[in-house]
C-alpha cells in the first residue's frame, strides 16, 4: 500500500510522517510520532478521550484522517504544560481537586477545558458543564472536574 | 486508636504523587507500550448469539503476507475445562455474540483484521435464550447441554446454574403480624462498568517457556494464576506487569486477552499486543447481570418490619457464577427483621459472561428492597427515613447473612440525612425526591508492603494494588502518619508480580483497609529498626528508645543527654548501624468493615418526553475513616453518578436474535456532564475496629442506593411507581401514557 | 459447643443439615471434624467466606473457635 506524507506541526515542533490512508490522526499520534499521552477510548467520537486542538479547533483525533492533518496545528495533552512555567493552570487545578481517579479521561479533559478558559475565561458551571459533555469520565462523576475547572477560570480572572 | 483530631497526615488532601503525569499525558496504559518486532493480535468473534462450530477453517488467514500466526481453541490446553478458558476461545459452541471463536498475530493491526475477514467458520445457528423467563421455564432450550442445577446428577438438564435459600425466624406468622403488606416485582437490565480504557495486554514469551505480561489489571496476580489455569503452566513461568489502569469496577478482575495473546507470543515467537475496541469491550467482556426481583415486606402500623420474602434471579451469562449469592446476603443487610425467607437463582442465558460490577448483586436485590421499603413509607405515612431508623441494623443486630455485626454507621447516616440541609429542605411541587439505603460488605484478603528508606530519609513504598483511584496516596498518608514524616518525602509505587510480595486484586474496597493495613505494619518495622539503631548509637536498651513525631528519642526518665534522631539522621549513617532500612509486612487482612450510605436524588419530569432530570443528589456514607477524604468523596460522587447512569439510561438491548445493539458510548448512553448536577456528600466516620486508622473501605457501597433512590423520587413526582429499570424517555413517557 | 450453620448450597453436602453442634476450638478441627463427617466438604468450605462471631474471613484456618462461637459458612464475598 503506498503511503501518505503528511507535513504538520505537533505541539510547535514540525513532524513528517508517512502514514497510511486508513490510519487517523490518533494512529498518527500514537502510533508514528509516540505521543501515547492522547488515549483511544472508543474510536468513534463518543468518548473524548482523544481530544486534542487541529488548529485551534477542538476535536476528536480519532474521527479525524491522518492525511487530514496535513499542513496543520496539533496540540495535544503533552503540549499543554509549559517546560519553563510548569503545569497549565487546569492541570494543576485538576490535581488539587482531586479531579482523576484513574486518569485515563484526564488528557482530553486538560485539553478540552483549556481550550474553554482561551475562548471564554469565565465561563459559569452550565458553560464548563455543556463544553465538557463530550468528553466521558466514568470514575468521578464529573463534579471534582466541574469544581476543578471553576477554580482554574476563578485563578485565571481573579476580579471575577 | 488514635482520635481524628490527633491526626497530621490522614484526613489531609495533598496532591497524589502519581497526578502530574497523569495530567501530562506521561502515565502508561494498557495500550501505551510497544516493544521491538512486536506483533498486533486480533479476536474473531460469534455473529451469532447461540451457534454450534461444525468447522472452522484458519488456512486463508494463515496464508496472507504479514499473517504470523491464527489459532482457535484447538491450540489450547484441552485437558483444561475451565468456563474461563471456554469463554476466551469457544469450543464446540458459540455462547453469545461476540463469543472469540479465533485470533490472528500480524504485522499490523489492520492486516490482523483482514485475516479475521479469512476465517471459514461454519455454524448451525440454535435458537438463543435471552430472558431470565425464557431461560427458566420448563423445556427451556439449554444454554449448556449438561449443566445440572447444583451439580446434582439426579435433576435433568437446566439453565439455573445453583440456586440459593436462607431464612430466619416464621415468615408466615411475621406476614400474619403485619397490618400493610407491599408485594412487587422488580427488573433491573444489564448494565456496563464502562471503563473508559479497554482491556489491553502485550505479552511476550520466550523459548524457554518463560512469560511476561503487560496489561490493565486490577490483580496482577489473579491475571498470573489465570492466565496460568488457561495455558496448563505454572505461575512462576509467569511474570505479569499491570500498567497504570484506566478503570476497571470490577471489570477488569477478568482476563480475556491475556493468554491468547501468549499463545500467539509462543506460536511466533514475538511480542503480541491484543488491544479490545469498544464494541468489543461491550459485546465480549462481563457486564453487570440483569435480575428480576420479587420482594414481600409487611410491617406493623409503627413501621417495624415483621417479615419480608426475597425471590432473586439473577442472569449469568453464558456460563455460571452471577453474583445472585452477595445479592442475597445484601437484600435485607440494613434491616433487622425476625422473619425472612431469600431465595436465589444463577440463571444461564446466551449473553456475555457477568463480570463484577461494583458491590457486585447488591444494586438490583437493594433496588427491589429499597423501593418497597418505600412504598411501605407511603401506605403508612412515616417519613422514609424514620422507617428505615425503625428497623436499622446496628451493632450486636445479626445479619441476615448470619454474623453478628459489628460496629456500624448506617444509624448514624440515617441520623446525619435527617440533619443535613438537603434534606431538611423540602423540595418544591415539581420536584420529586427519593431515599434510599445502601449497603456492601467489604473484603479483607492478602496484602503485602515494603518500605525502602533512601540515604536521605526518602520513603519508597512498595506495594502490589493497581492505582484504580488515588490509592498510592493514601498509602502515603498512612506512612505519613505512622512513620511522623511529611507526606512529600513519601512515594508509592505499584510492583510486578515479580518485585512485590503477593497481593489479591483491587477491589472489593479492600486496597485502603488490606494493603493500607500492611503499608502501616511495614512502616511500624521500619521504626523498630529506627529504634534499634538509635539505641546503638545512645548505647541504650531497645526498650529505652520511643519513637516520636518522626524521631528517635530516649523515653522519658532514661537519663542521657543526647539530640533526637530523626528517619533521615538514621538513614544517613545506615552503613553503619546494620545496612539499608526496609520495612516488611505480608498479611491475610481480617475484619473489613461493612459498609453503609444513605442518599437521594431529587428529580424533575418533562411529561411530554418522559425525560427525567437529575437536579440534586446528597450521599451520605460511613467511611470508618477517611484516610484522604477527597478520594473517599470520589468514590461517592463516582458510585452515584454509574448508579443514576443505570436507573436513568443504561441497558443492554438485544434483537430477538440475541445480537447486541447498542455496542457503542452513541447508544449505550452514561451519564455526560450536562446531564448531572454537583453530587453533595457526607462523609461519616464510624471507626472500624479492625484497622489501626479505622478504614473501611468506600469503594463499592456509592452505587448500590441510586438506583432505588431515583426510582422513589420519580414514584414520588408521578404518584405511581414504575418497577422497572432504566427510568429512560421510551419507558417513563409509556408509563405516564398508560395511566392517561 | 460451637454453633456451625449451612447456608442452603451447602445442604447438599451435608445431608440437608441446616445446623451443628460441634466441639471444636479452632476452624482447622472444625474442618477436620466436617470432613470426616462428610467426606469432600472440606473443599467447599475452605474455599467461601466463614463468619466466625460476627467476623469475616477469606481464609480462617487457625482462627479460634470458642464453646460459645457461632460459625456460618457464607457465599463468597469478592467485589468489584
Amino acid at each position: 500500500m503506498s503511503k501518505i506524507y503528511v507535513s504538520t506541526t505537533v505541539n510547535g515542533r514540525p513532524e513528517d510522517v508517512l502514514c497510511e490512508a486508513h490510519q487517523t490522526l490518533l494512529d498518527l499520534l500514537r502510533d508514528e510520532i509516540g505521543l501515547t499521552g492522547t488515549k483511544e477510548g472508543c474510536g468513534t467520537g463518543d468518548c473524548g478521550a482523544c481530544t486534542v486542538l487541529l488548529d485551534d479547533r477542538l476535536v476528536c483525533s480519532c474521527l479525524v484522517l491522518a492525511p487530514e492533518a496535513d499542513g496543520k496545528e496539533i496540540t495535544t495533552v503533552e503540549g499543554i504544560a509549559d517546560s519553563q512555567d510548569g503545569l497549565h493552570v487546569v492541570q494543576q487545578k485538576l490535581l488539587e481537586h482531586a479531579a482523576l481517579q484513574c486518569g485515563v479521561c484526564t488528557p482530553g479533559f486538560v485539553v478540552a477545558a483549556k481550550a474553554l478558559l482561551d475562548r471564554d475565561p469565565n465561563p459559569d458551571e452550565k458553560t464548563i458543564r455543556y463544553w465538557l459533555a463530550g468528553n466521558l469520565c466514568r470514575c468521578t462523576g464529573y463534579d471534582k472536574i466541574i469544581r476543578a475547572v471553576q477554580d482554574a477560570a476563578q485563578e485565571l480572572t481573579p476580579t471575577k | 486508636m488514635a482520635e481524628a483530631a490527633n491526626f497530621k497526615a490522614i484526613g489531609t488532601r495533598p496532591i497524589r504523587p502519581d497526578g502530574i503525569d497523569k495530567v501530562t499525558g506521561r502515565a502508561n496504559f494498557g495500550a501505551d507500550l510497544n516493544l521491538p518486532d512486536m506483533l498486533h493480535g486480533k479476536v474473531l468473534r460469534s455473529p451469532h448469539a447461540h451457534a454450534r462450530i461444525k468447522r472452522i477453517d484458519l488456512t486463508k488467514a494463515q496464508a496472507m503476507e504479514g499473517v504470523y500466526a491464527v489459532i482457535s481453541s484447538a491450540d489450547f490446553p484441552q485437558e483444561v475445562t475451565s468456563s474461563l478458558s471456554k469463554n476466551i476461545l469457544a469450543r464446540d459452541k458459540a455462547l453469545y455474540h461476540g463469543h472469540a471463536l479465533a485470533a490472528v498475530a500480524a504485522r499490523t493491526p489492520r492486516i490482523a483484521e483482514e485475516a479475521l475477514e479469512r476465517i471459514e467458520v461454519e455454524y448451525e445457528v440454535l435458537p438463543p435464550v435471552l430472558s431470565l423467563d425464557d431461560a427458566m421455564r420448563e423445556r427451556a432450550i439449554l444454554v449448556c447441554e449438561d449443566l445440572r442445577t447444583n451439580d446434582d446428577e439426579s435433576s435433568p438438564p437446566s439453565n439455573v446454574a445453583a440456586t440459593q435459600r436462607f431464612e430466619r425466624g416464621d415468615v408466615t406468622k411475621g406476614f400474619a403480624k403485619a397490618d400493610v403488606i407491599v408485594q412487587e416485582e422488580f427488573r433491573v437490565p444489564s448494565a456496563h462498568q464502562g471503563y473508559i480504557e479497554p482491556h489491553a495486554c502485550v505479552a511476550t514469551s520466550n523459548p524457554g517457556g518463560r512469560v511476561t505480561i503487560w496489561c490493565t489489571t486490577q490483580g496482577p496476580f489473579e491475571v498470573r494464576s489465570a492466565t496460568a489455569g488457561v495455558l496448563n503452566k505454572t505461575v512462576s513461568d509467569i511474570k505479569v506487569i499491570p500498567s497504570e489502569i484506566g478503570g476497571g469496577f470490577g471489570g477488569k478482575t477478568v482476563v480475556y486477552l491475556e493468554p491468547v495473546a501468549v499463545r500467539l507470543s509462543e506460536l511466533t515467537g514475538k511480542p503480541v499486543k491484543m488491544v479490545m475496541n469498544r464494541e468489543e469491550v461491550f459485546r465480549a467482556t462481563g457486564p453487570a447481570s440483569a435480575t428480576l426481583c420479587k420482594i414481600k415486606v409487611g410491617a406493623k402500623k409503627d413501621g417495624r418490619i415483621t417479615a419480608a420474602t426475597a425471590w432473586l434471579a439473577y442472569e449469568a451469562g453464558a456460563f455460571p457464577g452471577s453474583p445472585v449469592g452477595p445479592g442475597c446476603m445484601s437484600v435485607f443487610a440494613p434491616y433487622d427483621i425476625d422473619n425472612f425467607l431469600v431465595e436465589g437463582y444463577d440463571v444461564l442465558v446466551n449473553k456475555p459472561k457477568v463480570a463484577a460490577y461494583r458491590a457486585p448483586g447488591a444494586p438490583q436485590s437493594m433496588h427491589a428492597m429499597e423501593c418497597a421499603i418505600d412504598e411501605l413509607a407511603q401506605e403508612l405515612e412515616i417519613d422514609p427515613i424514620d422507617l428505615r431508623l425503625k428497623n436499622a441494623a446496628k451493632e450486636g443486630t445479626i445479619a441476615p447473612y448470619g454474623p453478628k455485626f459489628p460496629p456500624i454507621g448506617l444509624v448514624e447516616c440515617l441520623e446525619a440525612a435527617k440533619r443535613h440541609p438537603n434534606y431538611v429542605n423540602k423540595p418544591s411541587e415539581e420536584v420529586g425526591r427519593g431515599v434510599a439505603v445502601g449497603f456492601w460488605f467489604n473484603i479483607g484478603m492478602q496484602s503485602s508492603a515494603e518500605v525502602n528508606i533512601a540515604e536521605d530519609g526518602a520513603v519508597s513504598i512498595m506495594e502490589g494494588s493497581p492505582d484504580i483511584g488515588g490509592s498510592r496516596a493514601s498509602m502515603c498518608l498512612m506512612a505519613a502518619e505512622t512513620l511522623g514524616v511529611p507526606y512529600e518525602t513519601i512515594n508509592a509505587h505499584v510492583g510486578d508480580t515479580e518485585s512485590t510480595g503477593f497481593c489479591n486484586l483491587t477491589g472489593g474496597s479492600r486496597t485502603t483497609f488490606a494493603t493500607g493495613l500492611a503499608v502501616v505494619k511495614a512502616c511500624e518495622d521500619v521504626i523498630a529498626q529506627c529504634k534499634a539503631r538509635a539505641a546503638m548509637t545512645w548505647e541504650l536498651d531497645v526498650e529505652q528508645v520511643d519513637w516520636r513525631d518522626g524521631q528517635a528519642v530516649p523515653r522519658p526518665g532514661v537519663n542521657i543527654d543526647v539530640e533526637p534522631l530523626s528517619l533521615a539522621d538514621i538513614a544517613k549513617t545506615m552503613s553503619r548501624t546494620g545496612g539499608p532500612l526496609l520495612g516488611r509486612a505480608s498479611l491475610n487482612a481480617q475484619g473489613a468493615g461493612a459498609c453503609f450510605s444513605v442518599n437521594w436524588t431529587d428529580v424533575t419530569i418533562d411529561r411530554e418526553t418522559g425525560k427525567v432530570d437529575v437536579k440534586a443528589f446528597t450521599a451520605i456514607q460511613d467511611a470508618g475513616r477517611a484516610i484522604h477524604p477527597s478520594y473517599v468523596e470520589g468514590q461517592m460522587q463516582g458510585g452515584a453518578v454509574q448508579g443514576l447512569g443505570w436507573a436513568l439510561n443504561e441497558e443492554y438491548i438485544y434483537d430477538d436474535n440475541g445480537v447486541v445493539e447498542n455496542a457503542s458510548f452513541l447508544d449505550y448512553r452514561v451519564p455526560v456532564a450536562s446531564d448531572m448536577p454537583m453530587i453533595d456528600c457526607e462523609i461519616v466516620e464510624v471507626p472500624n475496629p479492625s484497622h489501626p486508622y479505622g478504614v473501611r473501605g468506600v469503594g463499592e457501597t456509592p452505587i448500590v442506593a441510586p438506583l432505588a433512590a431515583t426510582s422513589n423520587a420519580v414514584r414520588d413526582l408521578l404518584g405511581f411507581r414504575i418497577n422497572d429499570l432504566p427510568l429512560s424517555p421510551p419507558n417513563v413517557l409509556a408509563a405516564i401514557d398508560s395511566t392517561d | 459447643m460451637a454453633r456451625v450453620v449451612f447456608p442452603d448450597h451447602l445442604h447438599r453436602f451435608t445431608d440437608g443439615t441446616h445446623e451443628l453442634e460441634v466441639d471444636c476450638s479452632s476452624f482447622r478441627q472444625l474442618v477436620q471434624i466436617l470432613e470426616e463427617r462428610w467426606p469432600g466438604i472440606e473443599s467447599v468450605i475452605t474455599s467461601t467466606t466463614v463468619a466466625i462471631d460476627g467476623q469475616l474471613f477469606q481464609d480462617a484456618w487457625f482462627e479460634k473457635i470458642e464453646p460459645d462461637s457461632e460459625v456460618f459458612f457464607l457465599q463468597r464475598i469478592e467485589g468489584g
